[in-house]
């Protein structure tokens, strides 16, 4: 506990302009409104996390930054968002290449059927990141190994994916998902299904992590949030109700509503 | 964010006022070895100051009680916010009582010492009006934590100046009697003791009210007076 809240220890003040930025986001499942005019900046280099009870449109946001939401029928997304000024719903926006831009990683490991060299290697393949066969085995070396799974893995990449630990095909789908080089890692409650082990490895990978990539994370673990972020953002029933410096928002909320969802009390 | 609703986790409620009540409770005692020590002092009451010994032990009991319990919410509850701060401050303030408490046990062992030296009134006037004044100061700061009154906190942090000023013209008033007559050295330096102790109080007493501070408001209080008029 005592180290919760030095997570905090490098948010540094805007000297970059954000890696995303929301404006006025709103989306809308059908007739119903799951997202309320949010505006919210992702800052580069660091850990953002997304708190809020079930239902409060942290997810949706999360999807929407990499416009996850195109495949859910009769979604519609208002409002502007940006990946490095560029609005990502325009027109000419490729989706495929944004989602390498921009990766995911989900609450349940989800390795695909193959071997945990093709799981990291699949990406980079498609999008041509390599030219050939020694390229692509460095990407995949390398992502492995910024995922923390290397030492665990090296010996069997020809085995199948779906055959390690449950925290091992997670940090796999992290690899997977840095294998395409992105800027910014989309993480949603990677640690729900991780027993507390795998959890703080994970978690020290998504400190390790941010010096190259952007990162925001959904979460439903309170103390998850103090530990790895840096910026903090709770919503709740489709609205961002307040953001700030972690350590702000978990010591000293500005908020009543904030303030009682993060002790645990009825709001 | 005055008023808190209640936790969903009733236990954890439960467990945060017990820990309110602790404080409270121990303050009640501190408060109550501070008042007796002194009038042990003033009357040189042996019984009395023999007591206020003895119910030390007992402060300091209750504080490792309010550290156990503060320790076993952090561990168990993972308090955030305004709860957090309520745990923090319970440890805080606890160890300024308990501070507080030697004080008391300080003034009772003098008063034990100079029993048999017979003490004038015009000699521990000076202590007596400021064994009142830092009282009123611990009670209004454990009333300002109680109550997480930030306003009061502030109040008692201001009247701070008073307690160190009676007590530098206490010093003054106590080496007059000494230079008066050097019969006198034995007492007064006796007294100046106390009223050291006493100024001590007073420092805790701040404390409190310093924790009382960012209890309610999640800021500190220095700071603040510091940013408010920069000199």
């Amino acid at each position: 506990m005592s180290a919760t809240l030095e997570a905090a220890r490098s948010a540094d003040p805007k000297s970059s302009p954000p890696a995303m930025s929301g404006n006025k986001v709103s989306v809308f499942y059908g007739a119903k409104q799951a997202l309320f005019e949010v505006d919210l900046d992702i800052e580069r280099h660091q850990v953002t996390s997304l708190i809020g009870p079930s239902g409060c449109g942290k997810s949706t946001f999360l999807r929407s930054l990499n416009r996850m939401n195109d495949t859910i029928e009769g979604c519609r997304v208002e409002g502007k968002i940006t990946l490095d000024g560029q609005d990502i719903y325009d027109r000419s926006i490729d989706v495929v290449e944004l989602r390498a831009r921009v990766g995911m990683v989900f609450q349940k490991p989800n390795p695909f059927p193959k071997s945990i060299y093709e799981n990291v290697a699949y990406g980079p393949r498609i999008h041509g990141l390599s030219r050939n066969k020694a390229e692509l085995d460095d990407i995949v070396t390398s992502s492995i190994r910024r995922a923390g799974l290397w030492n665990e893995v090296k010996d069997r990449l020809n085995e199948p994916g779906t055959g390690l630990s449950g925290g091992q095909q997670q940090r796999l789908c992290i690899a997977r998902a840095i294998a395409t080089q992105p800027e910014v890692l989309l993480m949603d409650e990677p640690c729900s299904a991780l027993d507390p082990i795998a959890t703080a490895i994970v978690e020290e990978l998504i400190d390790e992590l941010r010096e190259n990539f952007t990162i925001v994370i959904v979460t439903h673990s309170m103390q998850q949030a103090a530990r790895v972020s840096q910026k903090t953002a709770f919503f709740h029933l489709g609205k961002l109700i307040e953001e700030g410096k972690t350590e702000d928002i978990f010591t000293n909320p500005k908020n009543k509503q904030t303030q009682d969802y993060i002790t645990g009390r009825i709001g | 964010m005055s008023t808190l609703n209640e936790h969903i986790v009733s236990s954890f409620e439960d467990e945060l006022t017990n820990l309110n009540k602790s404080i409270s409770e121990m303050g009640g005692m501190v408060e109550q070895a501070i008042t007796e020590s002194a009038n042990a002092l003033l009357r040189l009451d042996h019984q009395k100051a023999q007591d206020v010994r003895q119910f030390d032990r007992k402060i300091d009991e209750m504080q490792q009680r309010i550290n156990d319990a503060a320790v076993s919410i952090i561990a168990r509850r993972q308090p955030m916010a305004a709860d957090l701060r309520m745990v923090v401050t319970a440890i805080q303030v606890a160890n300024d009582l308990e501070r507080t408490g030697d004080m008391a046990k300080q003034l009772a062992k003098r008063a034990l010492q100079i029993e048999t030296l017979g003490l004038a009134p015009k000699f521990y006037n000076g202590v007596k009006h400021m064994t009142e004044l830092v009282a009123r100061q611990l009670k209004m700061a454990l009333d300002a934590y109680l109550a997480r009154d930030s306003k009061a906190a502030v109040e008692v942090c201001n009247r701070d100046d008073e307690v160190d000023a009676l007590h530098t013209s206490l010093f003054r008033e106590l080496l007059t009697y000494m230079m008066e007559d050097p019969r006198n050295i034995t007492q007064c330096t006796h007294l100046l003791f106390c009223a050291k102790s006493l100024e001590r109080v007073g420092d805790h007493a701040t404390n409190i009210a310093e924790a009382a501070y960012y209890l309610e408001t999640g800021l500190h209080l220095a700071a603040e007076a510091q940013q408010r008029s920069p000199r």
